[in-house]
């Protein structure tokens, strides 16, 4: 990123004062309570996570306390998001009966994703709390997790490998290399693009606005008086690129919870 | 010795916009033969998406592979 100061080498008014940029050093801020305990130590991030975990459990809890026959806004809306987890990803994939028994833990992961995402436009929070590997794999670790379980209860424990495994119809030679592939396909690369799919996409949603910022804070403070100028440029994409990361925190909760209700169908359905 | 131009930076850093291709090329095909599709039979539109979803995933995989690979060959 630091090549991002060359593409502005009138900007600066003295020498030597180039641009700050982005480092992936902000992503581990230094902790600032229990430091020094493995456990227990805290940076930013962990208290981001934590403002972002009390506010979805205070936002459900006022949802489902809302719920009535006629809803205010409130509870419409809180309404509208479960029904669109319940009726476009549950039923739409798992069917009536098993996205019902699903839903649980697909609406769990789906608001999830989406307040631990949405925290990188938060004003004062500015950092997704999904874009340390922690997050998104814990998510995707509960997503396998899930799948292996609904294969498992589908077909009993050695149903399911043999159905993961060894899939029916192929010549007994070809399963040398198809057993292999299909292990890491399902059990290694499932969790693994879940997880980096989501972390990927909220880093560079951070760097992108962090860039952006940057950008005007330079030119505004030390660029030259005609240069001052040109700061609304980057000031505005700044704007345009946080409604941009709104969307793609959406998105995200969407295509994770999507994926997670994909496999379990897939693991349910193999034969 | 003159310089004519000169680049400084690690090549690696164009490996990942390489490797990105083929996974875009990918998924604008999957994404533009499901929008076809959902304009001649939009009643399958359903269905259509869920495996337009699928497949994403699989392509999408080689990308992020390519992204992780930057960090693993440095």
């Amino acid at each position: 990123m630091r090549s991002l100061a060359m593409l502005l080498p009138l900007a600066s008014s003295e020498e030597g004062g180039g641009m700050e940029t982005p480092s992936l050093g902000e992503l581990f801020p230094p902790p600032f309570a229990f430091d020094g305990s493995n456990f227990f130590e805290m940076n930013r991030l962990s208290l981001v996570r934590i403002v972002a975990t009390v506010v979805i459990v205070l936002l459900m809890w006022a949802g489902i306390r809302a719920t009535r026959l006629i809803p205010g806004r409130g509870g419409g809306t809180f309404e509208m998001l479960m029904e669109f987890v319940h009726k476009q990803i549950a039923v739409e994939i798992l069917g009536k009966e098993a996205g019902r028994r699903y839903l649980p833990l697909l609406a769990t992961i789906f608001f999830a994703v989406l307040g631990m995402s949405i925290t990188g436009v938060v004003p004062f929070l500015n950092i997704a709390s999904t874009s340390l590997v922690a997050m998104p794999l814990l998510l995707a670790c509960i997503s396998l997790v899930a799948f292996i379980i609904a294969g498992i209860k589908s077909h009993g424990a050695g149903g399911y490998v043999k159905s993961a495994l060894f899939p029916a119809g192929a010549p007994k030679a070809i399963y040398v290399i198809l057993t292999p592939i299909e292990f890491l396909s399902t059990f290694v690369l499932r969790p693994a693009t879940l997880t980096i799919r989501l972390m990927a996409n909220m880093i560079a949603g951070h760097f992108l606005l962090t860039a952006f910022f940057m950008m005007t804070n330079y030119l505004l403070i030390s660029g030259t008086s005609a240069m001052k100028g040109m700061s609304v440029l980057p000031f505005a994409g700044a704007l345009v690129f946080t409604c941009f990361e709104i969307f793609v925190a959406a998105l995200q909760a969407y295509i994770f919870t999507l994926l997670t209700s994909v496999y379990i169908s897939l693991a349910r359905e193999a034969h | 010795m003159n310089h004519l131009a000169e680049i400084t930076g690690n090549i690696a850093t164009v490996g990942y916009g390489v490797a990105t291709l083929s996974p875009a090329l990918g998924i604008g095909l999957i994404v533009s033969k499901t929008q076809e599709s959902t304009a001649r039979q939009p009643e399958v539109a359903g269905i259509l998406r869920i495996n337009m979803f699928i497949g994403m995933a699989l392509v999408e995989a080689l990308g992020l592979i390519g992204l992780v690979a930057g960090f693993l060959f440095t």
